[in-house]
């Protein structure tokens, strides 16, 4: 097992990185002598480079437990209807209910995505079993429809500037300190899906060697939506939702280290947090001194690797 | 007569088919048989031009499938493949209609809505005419596909595992008609068959493939011996006599 | 259709009638509705104009929709979940980013827009037709790896928007997002152009459409060029979906609506009736429906919205209907 401690040098690199790329310069050798670097630092680079690795961690250990839910390797939390579920939560208590504290809006926000994910889950339950491909496409085509309704509303209340930051494409820079905080109970809802590892694993094999294992299945089921909307709740409020993240992470860790959840899914988190510091630091140097979302980036480099484990040779023996 | 001379074929970098060099005697029936995955579906959908020819020459009562034009083949040959689901919601007359399409381009006359309602009369399917083909059952499915295919009035009829969902009436029913069409038509007939006792019990010419090459080949009575279907199969079998053909039965 | 015992038109021939007229009808309201005594002739010039915009792109995604779908054997697509507006989108952003400001967006809209369907037809055509032509076995991975493809199209055409400068920006930004509410007048004369000769010569293949609809073995069986029918229809489609896109933006799902009102109305499979079907409703349901968002709720913008969202559900309640294969 080399990975794990590969993974996090490269984590280390790119969060230093990230600490030291940007429009002000900041030496972090000499920044206890340097107040303003020491501002910059604490106000802006380090809350950016924290929301940016628990972004990415959080959001693909949320693909993986997707996966899990609907037992396809193609879904997202960015193509079940999650984020559009979220973001209308959002836009709804923006309208009927403007001045409610942050913490209710998040309530609010969790539970819609729960709902748009268990409507995803209802309606690929009723697809035929043997089509494995209909269910992403059935989960992109529902995320539409739940999107154009977010977008119709937030029309009539002139609000498609909020509907942009939210689906729109992911972007950091506005993660300074006070405003990504959030993004900690995304992670702490990631670690606790670690905690639950084995189960999601035995969920993976199937409703009968589940509750042959003495498993409640719906339990699992409920944990699972539960962490993957809120992650994906967080994510949508504070950032936006990033593309691709929760798809590609899982699935090129699967295809390297298998399935065992307790192993893998600290992998998991590692890789998602690193592809997504990478994105964002392009994302900073192609057009230095302006940026680009980092979700665009990662739009073209997570298209790009879907398309390439979608037609890939099946490993099969 | 077709002639297949040294056809190799890959798929996806497997081998299906090595050096095959065969002839389909003309006016007679070819039932091409063999286990699971011996390459026998492929090589009549290399004959039929559904597949395109890697390697070797193919021709079809003399003309090159690799040279001679599409639409000239189509009025030379009819060929059924397996998949005969369609997406356009077509009622029974309208399918078979089109197997008079390689005649007239989109223009028929009167010779082709003869040739059409022939081809609705000779596989009994006159009371199914106005029905769509979503509402058939399989087997009435599978007969609309080879009335069409006969519709083409072509001088050889491929079909690749025709006998796929028909039940044993119906099966027999369909291998009657083939055999009426050779002996009574004088047409070319080549069926890929699952079951070895059809071929024994219709076919007057028999190919046995095996791992993408023939075993054997000829007459029923010189190919379904137990020795060859044994090594054909991997499996003791035994051939007993039925009505002067051979009956192949596996309980040996 | 070759009807074989008993000819049957009078259906095909009495939709295709009421459609025109309920076109005529509609179009007739569009243009003298709540027309004020001022500036007639200003007021009709500019419905007029709208006019024929609508109805263009509905012909367009009507036409291309059902071409499309008989190409793929799948009545569940369109060409723009498979990604077809968006590599337009792409294409119109490369054009104007690496030719220049001046250079390429200085030339007149005609021969810009010439220009741009010309590469669109020619990259459709390879790419869709290798994917189509390859994919036919494995459908829902073949119609997976076009929404992706669309996914990366408008990614990579979003990121060289914000790479470009802001002047370039803007001229492509205006193709990137449906709206029936500010069509692109500039290009109406070469579109309207290109339209009908797409649509014509689309037509002229209506008997050949026919066979493809049978599936690949069964038409390659009839003596059908396959390949070469299938990539003419597939540049068919591109001319078609470069008009609709260039005039109104991308339109994913309203397609799926006019095939599935086309095919249902007509309950016919030849496609010389399905095509003008097509058209026609497509026409029809745009101008019916700018009428009404625009004159009668008075909410100009929302109608692509609400035609997505229609649309999205329609594909949904197909796909659960297990009519995807």
């Amino acid at each position: 097992m080399r990975v794990l401690p590969a993974l996090s040098s490269a984590l280390i690199a790119l969060m230093l990185a990230s600490l030291t790329i940007g429009a002000a310069q900041v030496d972090l050798r000499m920044v206890r002598q340097d107040p303003l670097a020491m501002l910059v630092l604490l106000e802006s680079r380090l809350p950016r480079t924290l929301a940016v690795a628990l972004t990415g961690a959080a959001l693909s250990v949320a693909g993986v437990l997707i996966q899990a839910l609907v037992r396809n390797r193609f879904v997202g939390p960015d193509t079940s209807g999650t984020a559009e579920g979220a973001a209308l939560g959002l836009l709804a208590i923006t309208i009927w209910a403007p001045a409610s504290p942050l913490w209710l809006r998040m309530v609010v926000a969790s539970l819609t995505a729960m709902a748009a994910t268990a409507l995803f889950l209802a309606v690929i339950r009723r697809l035929p079993a043997r089509e494995v491909m209909l269910v992403p496409i059935a989960g992109i085509i529902l995320s539409g429809v739940v999107g154009s309704v977010v977008t119709f509303i937030a029309w009539q209340h002139d609000l498609m500037q909020f509907v942009g930051t939210w689906l729109g494409s992911g972007e950091f820079s506005g993660a300074i300190a006070g405003r990504y905080e959030l993004l900690w109970i995304a992670g702490i809802a990631a670690l606790l899906a670690w905690l639950a590892a084995d189960r999601f694993a035995i969920l993976g094999l199937g409703d009968g060697v589940a509750t042959g294992l003495g498993l409640s299945v719906d339990a699992v089921m409920r944990l699972g939506l539960v962490v993957v909307s809120v992650v994906t709740a967080m994510v949508v409020t504070t950032v936006g939702m990033l593309p691709f993240v929760g798809l590609v992470v899982p699935n090129l860790v699967a295809r390297l280290m298998g399935d065992n959840l307790r192993q893998t899914l600290p992998v998991v988190a590692l890789s998602g947090a690193v592809l997504v510091l990478a994105c964002d630091l392009v994302a900073r140097i192609v057009v230095a001194p302006y940026e680009l979302p980092a979700g665009l980036i990662l739009g073209v480099l997570g298209a790009g690797l879907f398309l390439w484990l979608l037609h890939r040779r099946p490993v099969h023996g | 007569m077709i002639e297949i001379r040294a056809v190799s074929h890959q798929i996806a970098g497997t081998p299906i088919l090595h050096d095959i060099t065969t002839r389909l005697p003309e006016g007679r029936l070819t039932a091409l048989i063999g286990p699971n995955g011996a390459g026998k579906s492929t090589l009549l959908r290399l004959v039929g031009r559904l597949e395109p020819l890697q390697a070797g020459r193919i021709s079809v009562a003399g003309h090159d499938i690799a040279t001679t034009p599409t639409d000239r083949l189509a009025q030379v040959m009819a060929v059924l493949g397996q998949q005969t689901l369609i997406a356009s919601r077509l009622r029974l007359a309208e399918l078979v209609a089109f197997g008079r399409w390689p005649h007239h381009k989109g223009r028929p006359t009167a010779a082709d809505r003869a040739h059409v309602a022939e081809a609705i009369r000779t596989f009994a399917l006159g009371p199914l005419a106005d029905r769509f083909m979503d509402e058939l059952s399989g087997g009435q499915a599978q007969r609309a596909h080879i009335a069409m295919a006969f519709a083409q009035d072509t001088e050889w009829l491929l079909l690749d595992e025709p006998l796929n969902n028909l039940d044993m009436s119906h099966a027999r029913a369909l291998m009657a008609r083939l055999r009426a069409l050779v002996d009574q038509q004088g047409r070319g007939v080549a069926v890929v068959l699952h079951e070895v006792n059809y071929a024994a019990a219709w076919a007057d010419h028999i190919i046995a493939l095996k791992d993408g090459r023939i075993l054997a080949e000829g007459a029923p009575d010189a190919v379904l011996t137990e020795d060859l279907l044994s090594r054909l199969y991997d499996a003791p079998i035994s051939v007993g006599r039925h009505q002067g053909r051979p009956l192949v039965l596996h309980h040996a | 259709m070759i009807p074989a015992a008993p000819p049957r038109p009078s259906r095909p021939v009495w939709v295709l009638a009421g459609l025109c007229c309920l076109l005529a009808v509609i179009s007739a309201l569009w243009m003298w509705q709540g027309l004020g005594g001022g500036n007639r002739g200003f007021v009709l010039g500019l419905r007029a104009n709208k006019l024929a915009a609508l109805a263009l792109v509905g012909v367009a995604v009507g036409v291309s929709t059902i071409m499309f779908q008989t190409i793929a054997a799948n009545r569940v697509l369109t060409p723009s979940i498979m990604g077809f507006d968006a590599l337009y989108v792409l294409l119109q952003t490369a054009l104007v980013a690496s030719l220049g400001i001046a250079g390429f967006a200085g030339l007149p809209a005609a021969a810009k827009f010439l220009s741009e369907i010309a590469l669109m037809v020619l990259l459709a055509s390879l790419l869709f037709g290798t994917l189509m032509l390859q994919g036919a076995r494995d459908i829902p991975r073949m119609i997976l790896t076009g929404v992706i493809l669309g996914v990366l199209f408008r990614s990579l055409a979003g990121f060289m928007g914000r790479v470009m400068d802001p002047a370039q920006y803007a001229v492509v930004q205006a193709a990137s997002f449906a709206s029936f509410n500010r069509v692109n007048a500039t290009l109406l004369p070469v579109a309207a152009l290109v339209t009908v000769l797409a649509v014509l010569a689309a037509w002229r293949m209506s008997a050949r459409l026919d066979v493809l609809a049978l599936g690949r073995d069964a038409a390659v069986s009839l003596g059908l060029r396959h390949r070469a029918v299938v990539i003419a229809a597939l540049s068919l489609v591109a001319l078609l979906v470069s008009v609709s896109t260039a005039v109104v933006g991308p339109v994913a799902f309203f397609g799926l609506i006019v095939a599935g009102l086309a095919h249902g109305l007509t309950r016919s499979a030849s496609h010389a009736v399905l095509l003008p079907a097509a058209g026609l409703i497509g026409a029809t349901i745009l101008i019916g429906g700018q009428w009404l968002f625009e004159r009668q709720l008075g909410q100009a913008a929302t109608l692509s919205v609400v035609v997505e969202f229609a649309g999205g559900l329609f594909f949904l309640y197909l796909l659960l209907k297990g009519r995807i294969r």
